[in-house]
């Protein structure tokens, strides 16, 4: 039943899952070190993205256009919540942040659902990628291919923003000291609202690059954002490369249990949490002090 | 409802309840609910009784409760149906043992964290429970199709035999369940578990500096809200004849959070209002106004807008209305967020004894409550090698310290001396870097924080560490508490008016840090002095053989200072302290001997005159900042 090229194929699904995981975390991570906002309706964003690349793509056939869309929207979306509702809530209790950004991922699902129903919609990959390659040693999709390449050059890019830019240090910064940053007469408001719609667009951007493997539905979001605090929980809350480490560690569990059992890969996923939690409760690469 | 429970020992609440389910099935359905929808907003409100003891009272919110919900009731389900079980009220107990069973296992593993990982891991975990319902244990739990068949209850009486199988009847069961967790509820948060809860809710840290072992009683919260669950899980299942697999879905946690917030958290029927106002309003919007699905988008805009704006829910809402038009005109309406536990001590039965206490000219110093190795004569404390460094800077090093049993002794040293650092590692805040810290006798260092409060060593903190959501007697009952009852005990049912000594040590520290006038108003609203000797308060109500005091002095005015210095000396008596301060006039008139830091180490030690004469003294501190 086992064969080599199955497993192959298995751990190479398992790092597409995983460097797509990686970026949604990424998003959520920097949300939450800097704003120090868990957002929960960060599976939202990632559907929302979908829908927004998936309208674009039916208005225009533009693969392309879809992928631009579905990001900046969200984008946008993430800015205008910042604005409006998130930034009311840091001096309140984390329990009533968790709980506003709970309603509204719940009033974006429901939204959708309102406008869109709740069947699911497909977004076919541009033409040259569609089919299939040989790899040599197997055959694989070759769209899966080329979102591996992509969801990586989008890490890149992110992590050149905050790694080799002016408000990538300012955002650094912030997660380690808050309080410094704002002392150092930065206006910490305008980088709250700049990351809020960066890290959401990671999410949407992964909603709409992910579509054409995974149909979209309203509730789509739901499992991913709990893949996405199983990632954050085993790489560490705060940091870019505890939800790129844990990112791939969750997308290879996840897909090779399912080549034995698929309804064991969240018991599979759970148990490596919890080995996490014993042995290192702050994360792989997490620090002490960030909750 | 806080004006209800202010008599103690009232059952004021337990009637209005039972009088409450009296009615409602003659009254409800006159305002449209349908028998079968009340039935369903009575499980939901037991359900959520538990859930607001985790979240209301202790501030955990966890997004993972449809685990035990959906556990407690596939059990007792499976039971029923595919054993042949006979008696439905056993299996519905069994049920909620096996809830409280895996609550306790879960709650070992998410309690390792707190805050959003706390709620992260909850949704983590409940997630998984689904897909075991469903995939690897769905021979026993029908997987997708539940289990259907769950019969009605029917009990014998002897002299009857009672059915439960129309709605009409079923309410009856479920509305006595639901009086029966309700006056269980009631008793454990007006217990002294309760009142530590919510304390632990208020502020973690100082709840277990004054010795709580509060790991322990948040497992306790979530054992207590696990088994609420598994019960109203069980009878979901005799509700519906049918226990559906639906019931571990993510969707379940949420509708209950929902309905706690809209409701209003911390008030335990906020629960049972929310989930009337979510299952009218979901018939409603469904049926009447032909909405369909759209139902769910209108409240989860209800729930945002009232997470935005009604923090309180429904119920905490009308209380603060409530409280607001029956303020007396001149007062101005206070709203502190208490425990209604803590307001058990009337401030009637309390006027009695606190005057008898001021007549008693022999008013005695809260003297430091004597332990087990009470023979021990050797030095009090005595730290050596005590060392830490915080990467590159080092700390504290190599500091030797020793102090006698009954000594005063003063701590001074410029900014950034240690000083503060050592008093962290002596009450084991903070792990030393290398060193051994010896109390009593006993070896402390790499003990708890808790742990060596318990033993009789606590200091009061530099910057107030108060629980300021509560009123000032409620501070000194939860600290007076730890010293009374030892770090963990189960007294789940036991009112605080049964606890011996209680109101006696708690009014005998308003008295002497010069609060009694204050006790019942909200910490919030203490003048910066008053919080002051709150602060020494809580560190008093231990009655702890060696106290450590960070700066009492800091940031008081010249007339709060004579005060303080009162009232330390008085507390001085009988008692070892240490005190930190840079108020030197007043500091070398409370000591007797006085340590030197300079950049981490004793520079030197001795009586105040020889410290005020001594010239390396004289110079770290005209290097650095001259102080008083």
């Amino acid at each position: 039943m086992i064969n080599w090229a199955n497993f192959i194929s298995q751990c190479f699904n398992g790092l597409v899952l995983g460097a797509l995981l990686a970026l949604i975390s990424s998003g959520l991570t920097i949300i939450y070190g800097t704003l120090g906002v868990l957002n929960l309706a960060h599976g939202a964003m990632f559907m929302l993205g979908g829908y927004a690349g998936w309208l674009t793509w039916y208005y225009t056939h533009s693969f392309i256009a879809a992928v631009f869309a579905g990001a900046l929207f969200v984008m946008l979306v993430g800015v205008v919540i910042e604005r409006v509702v998130i930034r009311y809530f840091y001096t309140r209790q984390h329990e009533d942040q968790l709980l506003v950004t709970f309603g509204l991922g719940i009033v974006f699902v429901e939204t959708i659902r309102f406008f869109f129903g709740s069947l699911s919609k497909a977004v076919p990959p541009p033409a040259p990628l569609v089919g299939i390659t040989p790899l040599g040693f197997m055959f694989y999709p070759t769209y899966r291919l080329a979102l591996l390449g992509i969801v990586a050059a989008a890490l890149l890019a992110l992590y050149v923003v905050l790694y080799r830019t002016r408000i990538g240090m300012i955002v650094r910064a912030g997660i380690e000291d808050s309080v410094m940053v704002d002392s150092l007469g930065i206006d910490v408001y305008k980088v709250f609202m700049l990351v809020f719609g960066i890290g959401a667009m990671a999410a949407g951007f992964a909603g709409i690059v992910n579509a054409p493997v995974v149909s979209i539905a309203p509730d789509v979001g739901e499992g991913i954002l709990v893949q996405t605090f199983v990632v954050v929980v085993i790489g560490g809350v705060g940091s870019f490369p505890g939800a790129v480490l844990g990112g791939l560690i969750a997308g290879e569990i996840i897909s090779i249990t399912s080549m034995f059992d698929p309804g064991y890969s969240y018991v599979m996923l759970f148990v490596a949490m919890t080995l996490v939690l014993v042995l290192r409760p702050y994360g792989l690469l997490g620090t002490a002090g960030r909750e | 409802m806080r004006e209800l429970m202010r008599k103690p020992g009232s059952l004021a609440i337990e009637l209005l309840t039972a009088l409450g389910l009296i009615v409602a099935p003659f009254v409800l359905p006159h305002l449209g609910f349908a028998p079968s929808t009340i039935n369903r907003i009575l499980v939901w409100g037991l359900f959520g009784i538990g859930f607001d003891v985790l979240f209301g009272f202790t501030g955990m919110l966890s997004f993972g409760q449809s685990a035990f919900y959906g556990t407690g009731g596939m059990v007792a389900a499976y039971l029923l149906t595919q054993l042949n079980f006979p008696n439905v009220t056993a299996a519905l107990f069994i049920g909620t043992i096996a809830a409280a069973v895996v609550g306790y296992l879960i709650g070992l593993i998410a309690l390792r964290r707190t805050g959003i990982y706390f709620a992260m891991i909850t949704v983590a975990i409940a997630e998984v429970f689904y897909f075991v319902e469903f995939n690897p244990l769905s021979a026993y739990t029908g997987g997708e199709n539940g289990l259907p068949g769950v019969p009605t209850p029917v009990i014998n009486l002897g002299f009857t035999v009672l059915h439960f199988d129309s709605d009409r009847s079923l309410y009856g069961f479920l509305a006595f369940w639901f009086f029966v967790g309700m006056v269980i509820a009631l008793r454990i948060v007006r217990s002294p578990v309760g009142v530590i809860l919510s304390a632990i809710r208020d502020n973690p840290l100082r709840a277990s500096a004054v010795g709580h072992n509060i790991h322990g009683y948040k497992l306790t919260a979530f054992v207590i809200a696990a088994a609420y669950a598994g019960f109203a899980g069980g009878l979901l299942g005799v509700l519906q004849a049918f226990m559906p697999p639906d019931a571990f879905t993510f969707d379940t946690s949420g509708q209950l959070i929902m309905q706690t917030a809209i409701g209003g958290a911390g008030t335990l029927f906020g629960p049972l209002v929310g989930a009337a106002v979510w299952l009218y309003l979901s018939d409603f919007l469904q049926n009447a106004l032909h909405l369909g699905a759209t139902w769910k988008l209108v409240l989860g805009l209800v729930f945002v807008l009232l997470v935005c704006f009604l923090r309180r829910g429904l119920v905490g809402g009308i209380k603060d209305a409530y409280a607001l038009l029956t303020a007396r005109v001149g007062t101005k309406a206070t709203l502190p967020a208490a425990s209604p536990a803590l307001a058990v001590i009337s401030p009637e039965e309390d006027k009695v004894t606190r005057l008898a206490v001021v007549k008693d000219p022999a008013l005695a110093p809260m003297p430091a409550l004597y332990r087990q190795d009470d023979n021990y004569s050797g030095p009090i404390l005595q730290a050596t090698g005590l060392t830490k460094r915080f990467g590159g800077l080092v700390a504290n090093s190599d500091i030797a310290f020793t102090v006698e049993r009954g000594e005063r002794r003063g701590i001074i040293g410029p900014n950034g001396a240690g000083k503060t650092t050592l008093f962290r590692m002596l009450t084991c805040e903070m792990a030393p870097t290398s060193g051994r810290i010896v109390f009593r006798g006993r070896d402390i260092t790499g003990m708890t924080v808790t742990d060596v409060c318990q033993l009789g060593l606590t200091k009061s903190y530099q910057v107030n560490q108060l629980f300021s959501g509560l009123t000032v007697r409620d501070n000194l009952i939860i600290a007076t508490l730890a010293a009374l009852r030892g770090k963990f005990r189960l007294d789940l049912f036991r009112s605080l008016r049964n606890i011996p000594g209680l109101a006696g040590q708690v009014t005998r520290t308003l008295t002497l840090v010069d609060l009694a006038g204050r006790a019942e108003r909200p910490v919030a609203s203490l003048a910066y002095g008053e919080k002051r000797r709150l602060e020494v308060g809580l560190a008093l109500a231990s009655s702890p053989s060696l106290l450590l005091l960070d700066e009492p002095l800091a940031g008081m005015s010249p007339a709060e200072r004579i005060e303080m210095v009162k009232l330390l000396k008085s507390i001085g008596q009988g008692r070892t302290m240490i005190i930190i301060d840079h108020d030197m006039d007043s500091l070398f008139e409370l000591v007797e001997r006085v340590t030197v830091l300079q950049e981490g180490r004793v520079l030197v030690e001795g009586t105040p005159t020889e410290i005020k004469g001594n010239k390396a003294v004289q110079e770290a501190y005209l290097g650095g900042v001259r102080a008083a």
